[in-house]
């Protein structure tokens, strides 16, 4: 895993995606996830459209490359909608996937836009019957008169064929827009999460939902806060958490009352009062929060770092790590374009020793928590030949710029890395820019 | 304590950033986001604080000068041609005493000017907590604010400066070069001359501004929607501008981004598509006003 010297070195594996500059809004990449395993790759765009890749099996003869990810399945999970009662347009954007641990041969995964989940089952299919007695190959009938013997039906192989049926939908059950999906480690329930609620779903019943979070005030005017992730605990059944646009994250026992308003645990760092600005309240929003693999940990992303807590102490993280602390000094006009408000994902390894979180100019950081070292790469068309290793970026905050280094003001803020995930057994990675999917693979030695 | 050193963004831009974001987001696919636009009030009420905080400081002065040279202006007619040592000094003294009372007026507005609770999110309404224009020695219930104002607030910077309400008038006029419209600034209150229902309800509408109140309730429990956000706010602007001054619909009239936040932050979100051009128009039109209003004496 490690280089000598220690560091870990990416090398550039595959891309995904038009070369087009022209990039089409459907085709904006919204959510990325592995399943349980890694061998599943699912991307969700602006579209409404999941593409799943799959990991080829090994090729022994060339063992450094170890993984190819190919298209396994596509197809439309959601279409725009019309709520004709608010006048409100739906998105057909595809806010999160969640996949389901897996039971029998077929994949199970949740997609999710503003307002409806779906269920999806994908399954292959490999093989087909053939002769039958009652019907021609191409599905006429035939004159039960012609009919002098009878047969069994053999399955014969065909090609692999991917089918994408939608087996659940959990729709009318959000005011607000969903922002959060998460499976329930009893693998029957999970919980959908908007601006203001949260609901707890069994999989196998559609027709309604419970709520177990509202902190919507009575008079709307007195609101201070939204909802803006949640994540059930990966082995507890009864935990989750739920982060907060104040920067706050609450954890949540089920068991303590059916509705959860009253946090078990209430996680907040006070605010550093010499970095009070207009903009203290937006770069405190947290936009996403993720349990560590153990559990033991959870980290949270706001506007301008990553932070780890441990869940045993409340009143701060345990480590801090600064994204780009450059942009401080640039929030109004962050604000002016609107990056502002981008909500950055985290991610962990598998081990719980890496996280990884996007930036701009398509730079994506990588924090090692054990050897206290990180490292800034970055996603490019330039730097894509096969195995190549990328080359750590450094960008300059001021005074002198050195060689290749990158000045605050040369970023491009139109390519940001929102969405990123880690395999969860391998040291393979994939980072979404607007509309390619980068994947990355550590170097093997 | 906000920091004002924000790479030369003053706060007026930053309001009219702010409310250019709200306005446009009533127009965007999938809704109006919920997130964003809390996000944006949390700004908009920062930005209000500072430069409610920089006007008052900035009438302060001026008032402060002014006293001073009054008094000045007194004492030399009361004593024309006395120049001599103990004349010079009681003006000292008393000009040391006004701007003495003056300095720890301001002082004290200013810290309470910082100190606003941080409870509630703002809207550009809160804007109009600065506005309303009180009698005497009244204050203004917390429930006119409310729903008038759109203000989740029951205190105001107006009602922790009692003393100002005592002090005679001391009236700054800002002459507005690009729509020639002459606001008026009194005893530290900003109104323009010319309308404004909200002022007139702070005044004598008491039991209209309740009543607005009460429909705000009901209407809230019983749509509950996405633009609830918005929603109630539409409802108090058909409600404020039935009480409205029949001058607010008169364009000319209509050019401080205040005067439209006046009647609340659905100035800008109004349903009545002639209302919200001109409001929307108007918001726009003053956005670039602001910049350029002179001071007139």
């Amino acid at each position: 895993m490690a280089g000598p010297g220690g560091d870990m070195q990416w090398c550039f594996s595959q891309v995904k995606g038009a070369i087009d500059d022209d990039v089409a809004e459907a085709d904006i990449i919204s959510t990325v996830e592995f399943n349980h395993t890694g061998e599943l790759l699912a991307t969700g765009d602006k579209g409404g459209r999941v593409v799943i890749f799959q990991q080829e099996i090994e090729n022994k003869n060339h063992p450094q490359f170890r993984s190819e990810y190919n298209v396994y399945s596509t197809f439309q999970s959601h279409e725009p909608e019309f709520d004709y009662l608010k006048s409100l347009e739906i998105e057909e954007k595809i806010n999160k996937i969640r996949w389901l641990p897996q039971k029998n041969a077929a994949q199970f995964l949740l997609s999710t836009n503003d307002k409806t989940i779906k269920l999806w089952k994908i399954s292959e299919r490999d093989k087909r019957p053939e002769g039958y007695n009652l019907k021609e190959e191409d599905g006429r009938y035939k004159d039960p008169n012609t009919i002098t013997s009878l047969r069994v039906p053999v399955l014969i192989p065909m090609d692999l064929m991917v089918e994408a049926s939608p087996r659940r939908v959990f729709a009318n059950a959000h005011t607000y827009h969903i922002n959060s999906i998460s499976v329930n480690s009893d693998n029957e329930t999970y919980l959908s999460a908007d601006d203001l609620r949260i609901n707890l779903w069994h999989l196998e019943i559609t027709d309604r939902s419970f709520n177990i979070v509202d902190i919507k005030p009575a008079n709307m005017e007195e609101l201070t806060e939204v909802i803006t992730a949640a994540e059930f605990h990966p082995h507890q059944c009864n935990t989750f958490v739920y982060s907060s646009s104040k920067g706050t994250i609450r954890l949540c026992d089920m068991r303590v009352s059916a509705l959860c308003d009253k946090h078990s645990k209430l996680f907040e760092e006070p605010e550093d009062p010499s970095n009070r600005s207009f903009f203290s309240e937006i770069i405190s929003s947290i936009s996403d929060v993720k349990f560590s693999h153990n559990g033991r940990y959870m980290m949270t992303r706001d506007y301008l770092s990553m932070k780890i807590w441990d869940l045993n102490m409340e009143n701060r993280p345990v480590e801090t790590y600064q994204v780009h602390e450059y942009l401080r000094s640039k929030l109004c006009s962050l604000y002016e374009n609107d990056c502002i408000f981008d909500k950055f994902e985290c991610c962990w390894n598998g081990n719980d020793s890496v996280v990884m979180t996007g930036s701009y100019n398509n730079f994506f950081r990588i924090f090692d928590r054990g050897h206290r070292r990180d490292v800034t790469l970055e996603a490019s068309r330039e730097n894509s030949k096969p195995m190549q290793v990328l080359k750590p970026r450094k960008v300059c905050a001021g005074g002198k710029r050195k060689k290749d280094e990158i000045s605050v003001d040369s970023l491009d803020f139109n390519k940001k890395i929102l969405h990123t995930a880690w395999h969860p057994q391998d040291n393979i990675i994939t980072v979404a820019t607007t509309n390619n999917l980068y994947i990355f693979q550590d170097k093997v030695n | 304590m906000i920091s004002t050193m924000e790479c030369a963004v003053d706060a007026q831009s930053l309001i009219s950033m702010s409310l250019m974001k709200i306005h446009n987001s009533r127009t965007q696919r999938g809704g109006i986001k919920l997130h964003k636009n809390l996000l944006v009030s949390y700004v908009l009420r920062n930005a209000r604080q500072v430069y409610i905080k920089e006007k008052y400081a900035e009438i302060y002065r001026m008032q402060q000068y002014e006293e001073v040279m009054t008094v000045c202006n007194e004492i030399q007619e009361l004593n024309p041609l006395d120049l001599d040592a103990e004349d010079t000094d009681d003006e000292e003294q008393t000009r040391a005493a006004c701007c003495g009372e003056e300095a720890s007026l301001c002082d004290a507005a200013c810290q309470r000017g910082a100190a606003q609770p941080e409870a509630h999110a703002r809207t550009a309404s809160a804007l109009l907590s600065g506005c309303p224009i009180e009698d005497g020695g009244k204050e203004p219930e917390p429930s006119d604010y409310r729903s008038c104002c759109m203000e989740a607030s029951p205190l105001s910077h107006f009602d922790q400066f009692p003393a100002l309400q005592d002090r005679h008038c001391n009236k700054t006029t800002v002459l507005d070069l690009d729509t020639h419209v002459v606001t008026t600034v009194e005893n530290g209150y900003l109104y323009q001359d010319c309308c404004c229902d909200a002022l007139q309800c702070g005044q004598g509408a008491q039991s209209p501004a309740k009543k607005r109140k009460v429909e705000f309730g009901c209407c809230i429990s019983e749509v509950e929607e996405i633009s609830d956000f918005t929603a109630a706010r539409k409802r108090a602007k058909r409600e404020d501008c039935s009480y409205s001054n029949p001058e607010y619909t008169d364009t000319s009239n209509i050019s401080n981004l205040i005067s439209i936040f006046g009647s609340g932050f659905s100035g800008l979100l109004s349903r009545q598509t002639d209302l919200e051009q001109i409001c929307s128009k108007q918001a726009l039109a003053s956005l670039g006003a602001w910049t350029r209003a002179i001071v007139a004496f």
